[in-house]
């Protein structure tokens, strides 16, 4: 067991050496977590510009659904993934499972419902201030979400990045699925708990920086985004 | 008149083609929230050209009347005959220029831009429309950091990019300066001189003497007087519109 300076001491020096090993999982990490994120946008943003902007039958149970989604365990998540995509689950044939597709699969069943309940909040307020304005320029309801959409694009890069966290914070659901299997499904936080199993603090440490430095970076960049937007009333 | 108020040809064959939608008949047309009755039997009759104003106390129903001919709110009793027809679709056919104007997050230009192509028009048009009415030094500009007269311009330049047969406006020089109000008011008279038929909603006296051929008066939700602007200001028929001419409050 080593202290926790000569823990810290190690990880910068391997996060300075470049490390094979360490880009290797950082990078899987990146690649899983940013594709989900970008699916679970795909599919969040304009369920949630429907609900925003739609007035139907059940939608309080809709929106009731979609915030208690918002608290979804990512280990139920991978439990439920692992069951569809094991070889007697109903999609075992795709031969999924333990894959980084998985992992992707799983995270983007978890941050998909964050994204869109967000969403919908965000563009149901800006919904409120246009709606008489698009009713009388007789918009349909496509143009009225691509309008809606676009105007709100930088407090939706929040949203998207709030997912982006979720995703890539999370160990529950993409160890179950994943395996965390070296050089394969082994990303930084199933790493960070192997590791920290083993007591080899190091590499742990490494990667709880790195993962540190990627959240700090991603929110630095969204942020300053969104100060640009503001300074040009685009927020 | 310039390029971009001048409609295409092909706008104009369409037009054409279509049922006119004037002259307006609006027959004893009630609008009630719950217990509270905002419209009570408004009847009224507008021609096909001019510039009608719409006077009246706060609270007597003006901003709603507009919004019930635009086709935003749907009355409770009555009906409004547009060319004849009860059942004529008009709120494409017409645009409304809000108090306080919802511009896009997006710049002045792209304003524009979205109207044209949302209501497939010709986006080529968009710096003449800029330029009609003074905004195209700030084409490039983010729409919400313009000033409340340029808003309005903005605002205004959007509604003729539909190019609308009738134009309601509820209020739009409300809260500006007198050089505004005029450059708003010259945009306004240039599109009834072209045909566009103008529904105006206003408090401004002086503004209503200038622009107005006909003032429709309401008052505690009924029309109490309809008549001609050379009429209306001199000699009021109404007491609650003299009374409203004289600065005397009217409730």
């Amino acid at each position: 067991m080593q202290s926790i300076g000569d823990a810290l001491s190690l990880a910068v020096a391997l996060v300075l050496s470049g490390d094979a090993d360490l880009l290797e999982i950082v990078l899987l990490s990146l690649r899983v977590s940013l594709t989900a994120t970008a699916i679970a946008c795909l599919i969040g943003l304009p369920v949630g510009a429907l609900v925003a902007i739609g007035r139907f039958r059940g939608r309080n149970a809709v929106l009731i659904v979609m915030n208690a989604l918002m608290g979804l365990p990512p280990v139920v998540v991978g439990l439920l993934v692992y069951l569809h995509l094991s070889r007697s689950g109903p999609l075992g044939f795709l031969g999924l499972l333990y894959t980084p597709t998985a992992m992707i699969i799983a995270q983007t069943i978890l941050i998909a419902p964050i994204v869109a309940a967000l969403s919908r909040q965000v563009l149901e307020d800006l919904h409120t201030e246009y709606a008489e304005q698009f009713r009388s320029l007789c918009l349909t309801r496509l143009q009225t979400i691509q309008a809606l959409l676009w105007d709100a694009r930088y407090s939706l890069l929040t949203v998207g990045l709030a997912g982006f966290g979720r995703a890539v914070a999370e160990v529950g659901a993409v160890i179950i699925v994943g395996g965390n299997i070296d050089h394969l499904t082994r990303v930084m936080t199933t790493a960070i708990a192997l590791e920290t199993s083993k007591g080899d603090l190091a590499l742990a440490l490494a990667l709880g920086l790195i993962l540190l430095v990627i959240a700090l970076g991603v929110n630095a960049a969204v942020q300053s985004v969104r100060m640009t937007a503001a300074r040009q009333a685009y927020v | 008149m310039s390029d971009a108020m001048a409609m295409t040809a092909a706008t104009d064959a369409v037009v054409a083609q279509r049922p006119p939608i004037l002259p307006l008949a609006v027959r004893d047309l009630v609008l009630r929230f719950g217990d509270v009755t905002v419209l009570d039997g408004v009847s009224l009759d507008l021609g096909a050209s001019g510039c009608t104003m719409i006077m009246g106390p706060n609270g007597s129903g003006k901003s709603l009347l507009l919004k019930l001919l635009h086709g935003l709110t749907q009355p409770t009793e009555g009906q409004i005959l547009w060319g004849g027809h009860a059942a004529m679709e008009v709120t494409a056919r017409q645009a409304l220029v809000f108090q306080k104007p919802v511009l896009l997050r997006r710049s002045v230009a792209a304003n524009i831009d979205f109207v044209l192509k949302a209501r497939g028009k010709d986006r080529a048009r968009r710096d003449a429309l800029l330029d009609h009415v003074g905004l195209a030094h700030k084409a490039g500009q983010p729409a919400r950091l313009l000033s409340g007269g340029e808003a309005q311009r903005l605002a205004l330049a959007r509604a003729l990019a539909t190019d609308p047969e009738v134009m309601f406006l509820d209020e739009p020089t409300a809260s500006l300066d007198p050089a505004s109000v005029l450059a708003i008011e010259r945009i306004v008279s240039d599109a009834r001189d072209r045909g566009v038929r103008i529904i105006f909603v206003t408090h401004d006296m002086g503004q209503a003497r200038r622009m107005a051929d006909d003032v429709v008066f309401l008052h505690r939700g009924r029309v109490a007087e309809h008549s001609p602007a050379t009429e209306f200001f001199p000699e009021p028929r109404c007491a609650a519109a003299r009374d409203y001419l004289n600065g005397r409050i009217v409730v």
